[in-house]
């Protein structure tokens, strides 16, 4: 008797849980779509009114801003969300490069160029995979290590290696100046702002891939994983699984980076993939934030773009160095547990101790007033 | 049932688990002890963070020290932790549908079973709320929700009741007794509350410096003289 009761009462409550659950996700459905439409709108303006208006050297630095975004949201995601430091998507950008130019110069226009760009993720993918093998053991300094080891010896076999430019045999490359390591476009993006709209796009839909994930299955698991491996075992979680899938996804995303890198002007250069800029990268993804979409977005700017202002006002490309280094200062002091958990935890706590204070304040003020009265 | 066979844990020179072997039958169990005595390592050898030197661990017939770890939980073993682990970033109903995505195929019925989890444990707020805003007791809760969704065959509690308040250890205490009967499952308590563990087990046993030094029913077991002994100390300790 006793027991029907209490499934009863159960049951009822699950039925109550049922309707507030609902009522929450009516109250949050027009403000997800007003969200969404609004992205959209901006989106479309973005891809078709920016190359109207700019000249065709900002539509070049957006473009690249576009492509570098790709690569501060694929570091975002790792640390943000799973909790593992890379210092190694600058190297895996030049892999992506090197393997579309690889491509694209063995098969010209027989092979389409979404499907270069496909297999171009996929193959960095897997060479990403590999250096994220060692996060299986490591984690957080040690695994920096061994990806910024990993990203040097890269760019050794690089300045050894070059970029294919037409060349013969499997390294493609010719020091008898063949032509550029560019990789040829496909005529809807010859112009630069064809070019610049499909970047646009495809960047757009690696955010959607990131979003995906991050609300999906696998969110839910990284999210376990980085708050306590332990805890995401004994929930089930295959940890293995899915630390090798977040490094498959990110460098997959960074390898696409690089392949529409190696398509935008100029084309490709050893020497634009020094080794440190991976740390600069981990500066700026930090300043960016890693737990918001908007923080890659951020980042790819203080990149990309920042420069280029401070070349167009005459000031030296230095005072950026240090511009970063106050950024990221300020970021790890605010961030003292561990650099990938704290940041927004903290602020939010900062500001709810300066509110809180205010509030106090404004209490305190009338106090001795009515005690006066 | 859960039969543990010769179960011997080595760290370096301690020996936190030393030839173990217990039985623990169906309902709610009580497992108690000192501080150090070795009741977190058994829960971590049955979860299987801690590999033991020696021993077995059969689990309803199943072997589950040749299990891969986080196979366990699909297998039905689920456990809180002494320092509670929800996840922080995930809503109170992702914490729990987490848990049943990893270890229930039944996608169509999930929604329905991880909101009967969370009414289950007296979770009453917003199942879209963070975890990382709520307070303690809740937290507790949404943690106990992740061990019982589904189809849990063994459910450890490591301390659940730490830290919290009479009036919640009530309500935590009336809801561990309801586990074995309406979710289906094995519970072993482990807690240093003893009116906790008289409550709701109806067999305890003591562990004290890794070694069983007493189990039976929970009323005999807390009056045994070695259990007294080993809590309060001997007199000629004094």
């Amino acid at each position: 008797m006793k027991a029907v009761k209490a499934v009863d009462a159960e049951s009822s409550r699950s039925a109550l849980a049922e309707r507030t659950g609902m009522a929450a996700f009516t109250r949050v459905a027009p403000a997800r779509a007003i969200r969404w439409a609004v992205l959209v709108v901006v989106l479309v303006v973005i891809v078709l009114a920016v190359p109207v208006l700019l000249s065709t050297y900002w539509v070049q630095i957006l473009t690249s801003v576009a492509i570098y975004s790709i690569v501060t949201l694929s570091l975002a995601v790792l640390m943000g969300r799973v909790g593992l430091v890379s210092l190694g998507q600058i190297a895996l950008l030049a892999v992506g490069g090197w393997v579309a130019l690889r491509l694209g110069f063995a098969f010209g226009p027989a092979l389409p160029f979404p499907l270069l760009v496909l297999i171009t993720g996929a193959i960095t993918s897997v060479i990403g995979t590999l250096i994220g093998l060692p996060a299986l053991r490591l984690s957080g300094l040690y695994l920096a290590l061994i990806t910024l080891m990993a990203a040097a010896a890269i760019t050794q076999v690089l300045a050894a290696t070059n970029f294919p430019n037409g060349g013969e045999g499997f390294l493609g490359h010719s020091s008898a100046n063949v032509g550029n390591a560019v990789l040829a476009r496909p005529d809807v993006m010859a112009s630069d702002a064809g070019f610049y709209r499909v970047v646009v796009v495809v960047t757009a839909v690696m955010f959607l891939i990131a979003i995906l994930h991050v609300n999906g299955k696998a969110g839910r698991a990284w999210a376990a994983i980085r708050q306590s491996e332990a805890a995401a075992i004994a929930a089930g979680v295959n940890v293995t699984l899915y630390k090798l899938w977040a490094f498959a996804l990110a460098s997959f995303m960074t390898g696409i980076a690089g392949c529409l890198l190696a398509a935008s002007a100029g084309g490709l250069t050893t020497y634009g993939f020094p080794t440190q800029d991976s740390i600069t990268l981990l500066a700026v993804v930090l300043m960016g934030g890693i737990y918001s979409f908007w923080g890659p977005i951020v980042s790819a700017v203080l990149l990309k773009l920042i420069p280029e202002f401070l070349k167009n006002w005459g000031l030296p490309a230095d005072v950026l160095t240090i511009l970063f280094g106050l950024g990221v200062l300020q970021a790890m002091t605010t961030a003292p547990a561990g650099l990938a958990v704290q940041v927004p935890k903290d602020l939010a706590n900062l500001g709810r101790a300066l509110t809180g204070l205010a509030r106090k304040r404004l209490v305190r003020v009338p106090a001795p007033e009515e005690h006066a009265r | 049932m859960i039969e543990i066979t010769g179960l011997t844990v080595h760290f370096g020179g301690v020996t936190p688990l030393d030839n173990v072997s217990m039985v623990f039958p169906a309902g709610t169990c009580g497992l108690i002890g000192p501080n150090g005595a070795g009741k977190t390592t058994f829960f971590n050898v049955l979860s299987g963070f801690v590999s033991p030197a020696a021993g077995s661990v059969r689990a309803f017939g199943t072997d589950l020290l040749s299990m891969a770890n986080y196979r366990r939980a699909r297998w039905g073993l689920r456990r809180t932790f002494q320092t509670e682990q929800a996840i922080e970033a995930l809503s109170v109903f992702d914490n729990v549908a987490m848990v049943h995505e990893h270890c229930a195929a039944r996608q169509s019925a999930r929604r329905q079973e991880v909101l009967e989890a969370i009414a289950f444990v007296g979770l009453d707020g917003d199942p879209d709320e963070r975890v990382g805003t709520l307070d303690a007791r809740d937290r507790r809760l949404v943690e106990i929700a992740r061990a019982v969704v589904g189809e849990p065959k063994v459910v450890l509690l490591d301390e659940p009741a730490a830290g919290l308040p009479e009036a919640e250890t009530k309500h935590l205490s009336d809801m561990i007794q309801r586990i074995p009967e309406q979710r289906g499952a094995l519970v072993i308590l482990v807690d240093h509350d003893m009116s906790l563990v008289s409550a709701c087990c109806q067999v305890t046993a003591v562990l004290d410096f890794g070694k069983l030094i007493a189990s039976g029913p929970t009323a005999d077991v807390l009056r045994n003289e070695h259990v007294m002994r080993a809590y309060l100390g001997t007199d000629d300790k004094v």
